[in-house]
């Protein structure tokens, strides 16, 4: 007989990149911890959030039934072992606190697919092909496998699961798991879940440094573009102006930080081209 | 114990006293030290003088990611690092790095590490201009000429 199912949504993560707390994010009007926790508790017997000590106060996460973290510095681990110390007999379908596309599906397929036999099951990412280790499930038996890994000075649960030969399934929603971790991935999260178009024209500034400032002839621009991506907008940028530089050795940054040069823009976007860094 | 640390531009003279002075501490027994000066040549060309420009936003926040970081990977007290913008003359400082700790060898190894690290990450460009009346863009102009292109190790991805 397997063991009984329950859930646990990790919200103790310092959201530095974000540089506001990813649990608290609106999407649709519910915050990312309530959204995952309604997904989640739908899909096993009971459900926690798993918090770091010094959050167990914070009014969002004391909605729910908490499990806090007994050590330091583990990062995620910290949260899947404190649980299993709490619940020894239970297996966990851990979840992270910064995946607003994932979808009932999702969760749906991993439970129906749980091989209790094995150390834990989990998705192969649609992107690299390695597991994705908080969307997963973790069987009793992971417990003293995961104790010995974090004695021995890890705590990354991604090799723990590679090397713990973990079940892995394909993602019948290959953006499910997609984690949020700047603002720009909040906005174009949002975007997805709004269903909204890439292809509208769209309000967006411009600023030009350096060598880029000069062939453009000026500082800043603001303009209408139905460019998705910042790699479109240079596109059409370079048939307006002489710019000598490709996009191979240019960066990018979208409202003031480094961003991809696929992220999808949106209206009031501020796009800065970065030409080859000179400093020191 | 988690050490203090800043990233600053300025528009006129490093003043290397006070950022010394604030990096002082009774717990710290070493300091170090990096000072960038304009020089009056680059590439076989005569420099007259440089003007520096910076995405600052973008460039105060990874900035003071690379100092949070140095503090973190190697322990140290306290970190700081100004870069000048605008124009320089030559012998100018261009750039100070300081970090304070118990002892020598993290205080080397941190103010090491941020002079690397800015030079590579931070949106901040350089123009010099040449005795004989030229100008140029460095890494975007003079790098990019095929005469040079081959030796030259791109610090950009």
């Amino acid at each position: 007989m397997s063991a009984p199912l329950y859930g646990l949504v990790l919200s103790g993560g310092h959201s530095s990149r974000m540089g506001e707390d990813k649990a608290a994010l609106a999407y649709a009007g519910h915050t990312q911890l309530e959204r995952a926790m309604a997904l989640l508790g739908a899909r096993v017997e009971r459900a926690w959030v798993s918090v770091r000590e010094d959050q167990q106060a914070d009014p969002l996460r004391g909605q729910f039934a908490q499990i806090a973290d007994r050590r330091r510095d583990l990062g995620p681990m910290a949260g899947i072992l404190a649980a299993q110390e709490t619940h020894p007999q239970a297996a966990w379908l851990v979840l992270a606190c910064d995946l607003p596309l994932l979808d009932e599906a999702t969760l749906v397929q991993l439970v129906a697919a749980r091989a209790p036999e094995a150390v834990a099951t989990a998705y192969r990412s649609s992107h690299d092909g390695l597991p994705e280790p908080l969307c997963a499930i973790y069987e009793p038996r992971s417990h003293a496998l995961l104790e010995e890994y974090v004695r021995a000075g890890r705590n990354c649960p991604r090799k723990f699961l590679i090397e713990a030969g973990a079940r892995l399934l394909d993602e019948p929603n290959p953006r499910a798991l997609d984690n949020v971790n700047t603002p720009n991935e909040y906005g174009a999260a949002s975007d997805a879940l709004a269903g909204r178009n890439m292809r509208e024209p769209k309000h967006l500034t411009v600023q030009y440094f350096a060598l880029l400032r000069e062939q453009a002839g000026r500082r800043e621009e603001a303009l209408e573009s139905a460019a998705g991506t910042p790699q479109e907008l240079y596109q059409e940028l370079r048939q307006r102006y002489p710019f000598t530089l490709g996009s191979d050795v240019l960066r990018v940054a979208v409202n003031s930080e480094f961003a991809d040069w696929t992220t999808p823009l949106r209206t009031g976007d501020t796009v800065v081209f970065i030409p080859p860094v000179a400093g020191g | 114990m988690g050490g203090a640390g800043t990233f600053r531009f300025s528009h006129a003279a490093i003043e290397v006293e006070a950022l010394r002075r604030a990096l002082a501490d009774p717990r710290c027994g070493g300091f170090a030290s990096f000072e960038g000066w304009v020089r009056d040549s680059n590439e076989g060309a005569q420099v007259r003088r440089l003007e520096y420009e910076a995405f600052e936003p973008l460039a105060l926040r990874e900035g003071e990611r690379i100092i949070r970081e140095a503090i973190e990977r190697f322990g140290v007290s306290h970190a700081a690092c100004e870069h000048r913008l605008g124009d320089l003359a030559v012998g100018e400082i261009a750039v100070w790095v300081g970090a304070s700790a118990p002892h020598r060898h993290e205080a080397f190894l941190a103010a090491r590490y941020i002079i690397d690290e800015v030079k590579q990450r931070l949106p901040i460009w350089k123009k010099e201009h040449y005795v004989n009346g030229d100008s140029g863009w460095v890494n975007c102009e003079r790098c990019a000429t095929p005469a040079s292109d081959a030796a030259h190790a791109h610090p950009h991805r």
